[in-house]
């Protein structure tokens, strides 16, 4: 445990920390806003919006998050030219969250999209028999109800999610990954300590929040 | 597609001008995004022939995607071997009637699913020659990697597989004379493997991604050598990305594509449980509940 009695040492394993809750939180968001709308496109009577959804799902779902995150960096900024903040780490941080969330919200479509699938068709065909519009049974009936459905699943998109940010470190962001091969690489003494450290922390962070959604999906279940 | 039923009528006259103005509007609007992406990279002179020449040459091909192809199915093939292994050991070790095999079981696929993929390759890679005195190579810090967290959604999916399967099958064995480990593994694991073969097959695109994570770690896999080692030669990194992401994208719709046949066949014929039984376990690990990753 010598390794973090060193301030600096102890202060860069707590900023990475920090950039990963950052990443994840802004990530989150973006993704869930993102993914709702994906999803709702998806379900939508207009073929074109259809035909959208299907085909971000279907390409930001199966291009390895590394190759998104890379070509955030070296694609959008580098050639591009899209820079998103003066300062470098903020600039490398925005990349990652547009990376991240453009990832995860094909996750998150996918997950409420199978969340409509579980509300009885009965629900919608009552709705649409009242007169409601598209819109309506979707916000006011559909949604509310698949949203309970979707509490488990979501978590695990968020779980994951936290877990992805490391991958941000590949475009020089200092966040937790990077923190730890630097300190291995100047600690070889220590290998076993460090690492327990870390992936403590996360374990630490996540399993909790794991049972935390799944006790919350059970108190949120439709009791049918 | 059974939803898209049900959310909203059958088009009547109005609903289909309006649909039909709603397809136009948004049709013009994607239009212009996309001629609006079209023009930055235009911009940037990124469609510029000399970038995009080097795919038409057979050098390309043979040097540096397929060999990067052939490393990024080499390890995800050696990946899953392992994992499954590793799943189906660590799912049995859950089951277990002994607590001191249950308890370190059940820690060991917790702690593995709650570590980041990439936190483990660094471990694997940069810290076990600290302790083992010899280099790991970056293919078996990659596979090493991708066979612990893999094979702990594995544990849980064959968990939940085993379990789906109704109580009769085993105390029918059980009442022929079969030892616990006989009904395990003649009677339960060939039964959940059928049921399982689904969630297999779409862990696999999961473990395809996560190999790209090798690039971090040097590993010559394609997103290495076909995006930033060709890109290094000709200069056109947005190109190779493109073309590098479009292979991804096809290998993994084929595999989700078999997935899904694989799915509906299990549904339609085999695995002739109970129907009851049949809905829960595809709720607990359905295609669509496995965790995205890398």
């Amino acid at each position: 445990m010598h390794v973090f009695a060193d301030q600096a040492n102890f202060d860069a394993y707590v900023s990475g920390f920090l950039w990963i809750l950052k990443l994840t939180g802004a990530a989150a968001v973006l993704a869930l806003l993102l993914g709702v709308l994906l999803a709702a496109f998806r379900v939508s009577p207009v073929p074109v919006l259809r035909g959208f959804g299907t085909a971000w799902v279907n390409i930001f779902r199966n291009t390895p998050l590394t190759l998104i995150i890379f070509f955030c960096y070296f694609g959008l900024f580098s050639t591009l030219g899209l820079s998103l903040a003066d300062d470098l780490d903020l600039n490398n941080y925005w990349l990652g969250v547009v990376g991240l969330s453009v990832y995860t919200a094909s996750f998150v479509c996918e997950a409420v999209r199978s969340g409509i699938n579980t509300v009885p068709n009965g629900q919608a065909e009552a709705a649409r028999a009242i007169g409601l519009t598209f819109f309506q049974t979707l916000r006011i009936v559909v949604l509310p109800q698949a949203g309970r459905a979707v509490v488990a699943p979501l978590g695990s998109v968020l779980i994951a999610l936290c877990k992805n940010a490391t991958i941000v470190g590949t475009i020089g962001l200092m966040e937790s990954s990077s923190v730890m091969k630097d300190l291995i690489n100047s600690n070889g003494d220590a290998v076993i300590a460090i690492f327990a450290v870390f992936a403590g922390t996360f374990a630490a962070l996540l399993i909790p929040t794991g049972y935390f959604f799944g006790w919350l999906a059970n108190r949120l279940a439709v009791k049918r | 597609m059974s939803t898209s039923n049900v959310l909203y009528d059958h088009p009547g006259p109005r609903a289909r001008i309006r649909n039909a103005v709603l397809s136009v509007v948004f049709g013009v609007g994607l239009v212009a995004l996309l001629w609006w992406i079209y023009r930055k990279f235009d911009e940037a002179g990124q469609w510029e022939a000399n970038l995009w020449k080097p795919f038409t040459e057979a050098k390309t091909w043979t040097q540096f995607i397929v060999p990067g192809l052939q490393q990024t199915l080499l390890a995800a093939g050696t990946g899953m071997v392992l994992s499954l292994a590793f799943g189906i050991v660590f799912a049995v070790g859950r089951l277990s009637d002994h607590r001191w095999i249950r308890v370190p079981s059940g820690a060991v696929v917790e702690f593995f699913r709650a570590v980041p993929l990439l936190l483990m390759i660094f471990f694997i890679f940069y810290g076990v020659p600290f302790l083992i005195q010899r280099p790991v190579s970056a293919f078996w810090s990659v596979v090493i990697g991708l066979t612990l967290y893999n094979g702990s959604v594995l544990t849980e999916a064959f968990r939940a597989g085993i379990r789906s399967i109704p109580g009769g099958q085993s105390e029918a064995a059980y009442a022929v004379g079969m030892r616990k480990a006989q009904v395990m593994r003649l009677i339960l694991i060939p039964q959940a493997a059928r049921a399982m073969l689904p969630v297999i097959v779409s862990q696999l695109v999961v473990l395809l991604k996560d190999t790209a994570l090798g690039y971090i770690v040097a590993f010559p896999e394609l997103l290495q050598r076909g995006v930033n080692d060709l890109a290094a030669n000709y200069g056109n990194v947005v190109a190779a990305a493109m073309v590098v992401a479009a292979i991804y994208i096809v290998i993994n719709t084929l595999l989700t594509l078999l997935a899904n046949w694989l799915d509906g066949r299990a549904r339609r014929r085999a695995f002739r449980v109970s129907k009851q039984a049949a809905p829960s376990s595809n709720q607990v690990g359905g295609p669509a509940v496995v965790e995205p990753q890398g």
